[in-house]
């Protein structure tokens, strides 16, 4: 395995560039949450106002919806959820300038093709390891949608956010290398 | 007549509803640091050693292992001697889930409607209830908290007998495929065969409530599980489908007669935080 590469957002167009598939990376910086309760309705607000409840250009979203914090914890468990739900809304999110993306699971060569098009890169977080996930998170805001409760868009600052680089800025894809090198 | 009040019973969900959460099973842990021994890729290594921390971390620190607690899905075996007093036995199931949910500071999932209100229900009720009654004067109560992750990979075809068995494990085989890293492999693959169409899809469910690894005691499907899992594993998904040896954890069959015309087969993904926990009243 490569040596863990250490980032901070927001992300620039050198960074993405030096961001390969396979590579483990740390990210430290503000982070925004977002499901997929949360893209639509960001889209739909977006067509009718031309207003977003944050500047997208150069961010990254984690998809999660987390666990309540209990005293003492910026935020509960917060592993990531499953990504291509998020896919019909990808393309879109990534046309207003979003850089990264954390989740897991495969994408569709929809979002692939969206993604070399606005060079932006895919992250995946260990689905399940949410409670050790949580421990990088310092602090958490939520800036929009608090109705949708765990899906409510937060604003968060991570520290030393552990990640793999799935699907980096050319399109090359881990879900697609990965088990082909396994199979038999 | 046994009695068995509903405060009891609250109390008791409650309490399942934290154990689940936090502490996953010796079973699972065991056969997950088993399968790290197999595992070859190093991305598959690495994960299975950050799998093995965040069930040490949740356990120690009371919290919950993933964010996704579930939908609270409850097996109850309700034994025919046993009067229930005080209440009804389903608001006491999700009376416990609300409580348990609240003060376990738990993720609420479940939303009103489907369709035309997806708005959180906001205590993680209702919950998911299968009653059996059975010979005895016990209540067993069993929680499974199934995530949203691996739930939505599952699979139900109602396949020809002339599909036969070659049929049903490719199409269980070809339903970890199509699942690929979306369900939080390594998973555990649940199976119903049999039955009906409502009964296959409930059996996948209960066969991933069976303690992990233990075969099916009948031998052939024994040998069937044990094939399948060999299969499974040589797809080369790997953890978190990102390459290697582990797909799966294990394959839990279990399986009922069937009518004359029909081979229905389910397949339940859970994901590696595969959580049960059950209390005997």
């Amino acid at each position: 395995m490569s040596e863990i590469k250490k980032i901070t957002t927001p992300l620039t167009d050198d960074v993405i560039d030096s961001l390969q598939t396979g590579d483990r990376v740390e990210i430290t910086g503000v982070i925004y949450t977002a499901r997929d309760a949360a893209h639509k309705r960001l889209l739909e607000n977006y067509e009718a106002t031309g207003e977003l409840p944050f500047d997208l250009r150069g961010q990254i979203v984690y998809y999660v919806g987390p666990c309540p914090a209990k005293p003492g914890q910026a935020m509960g468990s917060c592993g990531p959820t499953t990504s291509f739900r998020m896919d019909a809304y990808t393309p879109a999110v990534l046309g207003l300038g979003l850089k990264g993306m954390i989740g897991k699971g495969p994408r569709s060569k929809e979002v692939v093709d969206a993604m070399v098009k606005h060079k932006a890169v895919y992250f995946a977080a260990i689905g399940g390891a949410a409670a050790i996930i949580s421990k990088s998170v310092k602090k958490a805001e939520v800036v929009a949608y608090e109705d949708l409760g765990p899906e409510a868009i937060y604003k968060i600052e991570v520290e030393a956010f552990p990640c793999i680089v799935v699907t980096d800025a050319k399109g090359n894809d881990l879900y697609v290398t990965g088990p082909q090198k396994y199979a038999r | 007549m046994k009695e068995v009040h509903v405060d009891k019973i609250v109390d008791a969900v409650e309490e399942l509803c934290l154990t689940a959460a936090y502490d996953l099973g010796k079973d699972v842990e065991d056969c997950i640091i088993a399968s790290k021994e197999k595992e070859e890729s190093e991305f598959g290594k690495y994960i299975f050693d950050q799998i093995l921390e965040n069930i040490r971390y949740s356990r120690e620190e009371r919290v919950a292992l993933c964010q996704d607690t579930g939908a609270a899905v409850f097996f109850i075996e309700l034994g025919q001697d046993v009067h229930i007093v005080g209440g009804s036995l389903k608001d006491a199931i999700n009376e416990g889930v609300r409580r348990g949910y609240k003060n376990g500071y738990l993720r609420k999932s479940m939303v009103i409607d489907p369709v035309f209100n997806r708005k959180n229900t906001g205590d993680n009720t209702p919950a998911i209830i299968h009653i059996d009654v059975v010979p005895g004067d016990k209540l067993k109560i069993m929680l499974m908290p199934k995530g949203g992750g691996s739930e939505n990979m599952g699979r139900l075809a109602m396949l020809k007998p002339s599909d036969g068995l070659a049929g049903v494990k490719k199409f269980i085989v070809d339903s970890v495929k199509i699942a690929g890293g979306n369900p939080c492999p390594p998973v555990v693959v649940g199976v119903g065969i049999g039955g009906t169409m409502e009964m296959t899809t409930l059996l996948a469910k209960k066969a991933l409530g069976r303690k992990l690894g233990e075969p099916n005691p009948n031998p052939q499907y024994a040998q069937l599980e044990k094939e399948l899992l060999e299969e499974i594993n040589n797809t080369g998904i790997g953890p978190q489908g990102l390459g290697g040896r582990i797909t799966a954890l294990a394959v839990h069959i279990e399986y009922y007669p069937a009518h004359i015309t029909g081979l229905p087969v389910a397949v339940n993904l859970n994901c590696h935080a595969s959580r049960h926990a059950e209390v005997v009243l």
